[in-house]
């Protein structure tokens, strides 16, 4: 833990903001609107079709970008890579915003959201065969988990800070939170693990109504691959993100050593995905399904695409090759996601859907205020490594806390 | 039992697990179903003698308290509903097939391992008394999810409501404390619609079968399909005519549970991946905090 995280601090006002204060607001109208007069004035959403873009995109694919917490946990406690500390508290906070967007998401979805308190209380009501209950259950853990993984960064602020209260309170429970991380992590690496393969898990019971080039057993192995995936490449988006926006040096070698690993996971997921339509004799249906044989091979590109972008990082790292790497493994998964959850879903009797303008003003509006919060959260908190801080904060968050340690 | 273990400890094995089973659910999907109650309560639907008069329509919106489907064309309002839907309870169709068409009746099917109740969160779905699938709106988040499961396409949502509920056939279980039965089967005036139990309703399908062999396919909808169900219907053509899905004999949520059952065996998995992971944390975190010493 000897990452010297400081905040970027500057001004949080930019023009990028006011552009996302202004989508926030079209999401707020959106939002009321659809809890003032029902979910059925206020999306596209039907019978046929109960599940749309908010659950799709904001918990589906949001949880899988959102997956870099866990992605870099695995890489720096797990395998014991030291070497890339400096990514793992930026990843943990854009997971956490990433979960707790996902949730606001679902509080917009469920038609009886006053009742969602008793999804963690009502025990004795749990449904053992419910996948969705164990989904829900793992994804409020995890973010629990999240804050407690993230909390040293705001703990380490108090600590610096000015204010005596604040500063005994962070001295008193910095030491705490860091001898329990290990375990700490050891759940956040679980709980993912489940939840995330969970997600495809939801659907094998729809077996008569999604497409058999998605519908396959191997739901939770792939869907668990896309995440681990998606994980690794929203690492390369965020650093190359926060180094453009905020001035820091690239990380670009020490990104592009992990390339290799990336394209592993992305390959072994093109493999298990054949392999389990080989299998099943379904492998005519890549070319025989029309439109959907066309976004399978368009996510298999992307997929393959992504893989041989991060396969060249392994051999000569450079950031431009990174920024599209990530973004098309990103692309990818999300297509595959969504095409599982709604492309590939189709419930018969001519039920269509495409999202309403709310639905989609939400989904941008929640999207903005997660970005608002990761700009917010840089600029005050010891996050991110590398940033050069100005001279009145210079004051380390690794040497300020040693002073608090002895 | 020596199998079971030894196969719930093959199952703990996680992701390697789940593969075994969705490579090869067969055997073990029997292994989840449920046996059919023939005590329990259902419908027996006879297409044959189906006319399509919709009385059973009618009943059932008065039975249950639902408002019309009102529907204007060319000026005039009709009660119309063209599907199950937030105030329709169950619905007549018409089908075609190549010499033959009819009428059929669409409700809940009320299956013997229904989809809807194994996936439902808290149990609001849940089957009840007597085999009815049964609806507790007091425990109900209104995630939808029954609509994604259900094969018949059934549970329905009152997406016009800003405290939605989901609709759907009861067999007028309010009903029975004053001695009734459902509706629907109570109006019919070609007794197309029987209640009773599943069991008597079975023999008695088969008694029309073997009466006019010629009338009728030759097989009960419902007896086996979808792991059983307590609606059973009886077709003069192929049930796929009818829009009645091929299930085959595994209940439709068997394979969700074989693989989400074989990697949550006794949460033994989850638990081994935890104790295994804090292992390598915690030595992993000492040996960092030793060369920070250093």
């Amino acid at each position: 833990m000897s990452a010297p995280a400081r905040p970027v601090e500057g001004r949080f006002f930019t023009p990028a903001i006011q552009i996302m204060l202004a989508l926030w607001g079209l999401g707020t109208v959106a939002g009321l609107y659809r809890f003032t007069h029902g979910l059925g004035a206020a999306t596209s959403m039907n019978d046929g079709y109960p599940w749309g873009l908010w659950i799709a995109f904001d918990v589906v694919v949001g949880t899988g970008l959102a997956s870099g917490g866990y992605a870099m946990a695995l890489l720096v406690y797990v395998f014991n890579k030291g070497r890339y500390h400096p990514l793992v508290r930026p990843a943990l906070v854009t997971s956490l915003l990433g979960y707790s967007v996902a949730g606001v998401a679902v509080a917009f979805d469920l038609g009886r959201f006053w009742n969602m308190w008793r999804i963690p209380v009502s025990v004795w009501d749990w449904n053992g065969t419910s996948v969705l209950l164990e989904v829900a259950l793992c994804m409020m853990a995890y973010t629990a988990v999240l804050f407690l993984e993230v909390s040293p960064a705001l703990l380490e602020r108090w600590a610096a800070s000015g204010r005596e209260d604040r500063a005994a309170l962070a001295r008193a429970w910095l030491p705490r939170v860091e001898r329990a991380l290990p375990f700490v992590v050891a759940v956040g690496l679980v709980l993912p693990t489940m939840h995330q393969s969970s997600l495809g898990s939801l659907l094998l019971v729809a077996g008569t109504k999604l497409h058999g080039l998605w519908h396959t057993g191997l739901l939770p192995l792939l869907f668990l691959l896309t995440a681990v995936a998606m994980g690794y490449a929203v690492i390369y988006f965020e650093s190359i993100f926060s180094s453009v926006a905020f001035r820091r040096p690239l990380e670009t070698r020490l990104l592009g050593r992990l390339g290799v690993f990336i394209a592993g996971v992305i390959a072994a997921f093109v493999v298990v995905r054949f392999a389990g339509l080989f299998l099943s004799g379904r492998i005519g249906l890549t070319v025989s399904s029309g439109v959907h044989s066309f976004f399978f091979w368009a996510e298999t590109l992307l997929f393959l695409g992504a893989a041989w972008l991060f396969m060249q990082q392994g051999v000569r790292a450079h950031a431009p090759g990174q920024l599209q790497a990530a973004l098309l493994a990103l692309f990818a998964g999300a297509m595959y996601r969504i095409d599982a959850f709604l492309t590939g879903f189709n419930p018969g009797q001519n039920w269509v859907y495409f999202p309403s303008l709310p639905e989609l003003f939400v989904t941008l509006g929640l999207v903005a205020t997660e970005t608002m919060a990761y700009v917010f959260l840089v600029r005050k908190f010891p996050i991110l490594a590398g940033v050069t801080a100005p001279a009145s904060r210079t004051v380390p968050a690794a040497a300020a806390r040693q002073g608090v340690v002895s | 039992m020596a199998e079971m273990t030894r196969r719930t400890a093959l199952r703990t094995l996680g992701a390697a697990g789940a593969a075994c089973a969705a490579l090869a659910p067969g055997e073990a999907e029997a292994r989840v179903a449920r046996q059919p109650d023939p005590e329990d309560h259902g419908l027996l639907v006879d297409v044959v003698r189906c006319i399509g008069c919709r009385a059973c329509v009618t009943r059932c919106k008065e039975a249950n308290g639902k408002p019309p489907d009102v529907r204007t064309v060319a000026g005039a309002a009709y009660d119309a509903p063209v599907d199950l839907n937030a105030t329709t309870l169950t619905v007549i169709k018409r089908w075609a097939g190549e010499r033959e068409a009819g009428f059929v009746k669409a409700q809940c099917m009320h299956c013997v391992h229904p989809a809807c109740a194994s996936v439902c969160m808290m149990k609001a779905l849940h089957k009840g008394e007597h085999g009815i699938v049964e609806y507790d709106v007091s425990k109900c988040v209104g995630c939808r999810y029954c609509q994604i499961a259900c094969p018949f396409n059934v549970p329905k949502f009152e997406w016009a409501s800003v405290a939605p509920r989901i609709v759907k056939c009861e067999l007028c279980r309010h009903r029975a404390k004053d001695g009734k039965g459902p509706a629907c089967a109570e109006v019919c005036p070609r007794d197309a619609v029987t209640a009773g139990k599943r069991g008597a309703l079975l023999a008695e399908a088969r008694r029309r079968i073997a009466e006019r062999p010629r009338a009728y396919e030759r097989e009960v909808y419902g007896e086996t399909d979808g792991g059983g169900t307590n609606v059973l219907y009886l077709a003069p053509v192929d049930f796929a005519v009818l829009g009645l899905p091929e299930l085959g004999r595994d209940p439709a949520p068997a394979l969700s549970e074989v693989i989400q059952g074989g990697i949550y065996q006794g949460f033994a998995a989850p638990l081994v991946l935890l104790g295994a992971l804090s292992i390598v944390t915690w030595k992993n975190a000492r040996a960092a905090r030793k060369e920070e010493e250093r």
